[in-house]
């Protein structure tokens, strides 16, 4: 029988791989992607716990709207985020966070 | 729904999702999570959940994706090929990684969240279509005595109805990085 643990799990185990990827991968356009992973995984546990807390016999449609509205931030955050790193691509002609060490004192 | 299923799904989402975090060539990585995306989508759709599984696919694997791939291409991000791994990084990411598991199945099954599944909590649709009264349109309410689940009209509902203010913020978000977005790509002009 699948339960609301499961969801957890798999939502905890989504966010703990985008986790690693954010710390181990260099490429900043992968680094991105793995933030969208952690997006998402925040995303199926607010939709489990909106489904198994049933107000008038349907789920919890407030958790829904947080989702809608994450969604909505996340696809934004993408857009402004690769506009950034075109502009950082142009003048660095290089995509590793390695190549961006000027604030290093 | 099955267990199975739902195992199929987990292994989807969760497979690809290692496959974004170690292919070394980014066009897989992208097409990778856009596999990923389906698969949580397709959980979404277990958990009753058809509106937000419908922008999962929409926003996440149709625009979002679109845009990586653009830029990946525009760029052209050659795969990393031959470069030496950062390997104090994966080392502690790993380890970061693992322990967050261990920790989310700990709590997870130490609280009595495990217990419920949907066929201990199944939804009353024709018992809510009475309860929750006038406050609804009459549309919610007959498809609600129909037996169907109207969705996409109760996050209309809840949207509009407590946080339409969120909701111009939100559209405000939207704006301000459009804007933003034209003003970085601006190739400045070059000194005299």
């Amino acid at each position: 029988m699948i339960t609301l643990g499961h969801y957890l799990v798999v939502s905890g185990m989504l966010f703990a791989l985008g986790l690693a990827g954010v710390i181990a991968r260099r490429n900043i356009i992968i680094v991105y992607m793995c933030l969208e992973m952690m997006l998402s995984a925040a995303n199926l546990a607010l939709v489990g716990f909106s489904r198994f807390h049933l107000v008038h016999g349907l789920p919890d449609y407030t958790a829904q709207s947080l989702v809608f509205f994450t969604i909505t931030v996340a696809a934004a955050e993408v857009a402004v985020g690769l506009a950034i790193i075109v502009a950082l691509f142009r003048s660095k002609q290089s995509v590793d966070v390695e190549s961006v060490t000027k604030l290093q004192g | 729904m099955p267990s199975l299923l739902f195992y199929l799904l987990a292994l989807i989402t969760l497979g690809f999702g290692f496959m974004v975090v170690t292919g070394r060539n980014p066009v897989t990585c992208a097409l990778s999570l856009a596999a990923s995306f389906v698969g949580l989508a397709a959980l979404f759709l277990s958990l009753d959940a058809y509106f937000i599984a419908t922008i999962q696919i929409l926003v996440y694997a149709g625009a979002v994706m679109v845009l990586f791939l653009f830029i990946i291409m525009l760029l052209d991000i050659k795969a990393e090929e031959g470069k030496k791994l950062n390997l104090p990084a994966i080392v502690s990411g790993v380890l970061l990684a693992v322990l967050l598991t261990l920790q989310i199945f700990a709590v997870v099954s130490g609280t009595g969240l495990a217990g419920k599944s949907p066929e201990n909590t199944p939804l009353a649709l024709t018992e809510a279509a009475g309860k929750i009264g006038k406050a609804a349109l009459p549309t919610i309410t007959n498809d609600l005595k129909a037996g169907t689940l109207p969705d996409a009209k109760l996050i209309g509902f809840t949207l509009f109805d407590q946080y339409g203010f969120h909701l111009q913020v939100v559209g405000l978000l939207l704006l301000v990085g459009t804007i933003g977005v034209v003003v970085l790509s601006k190739r400045e002009r070059s000194a005299p």
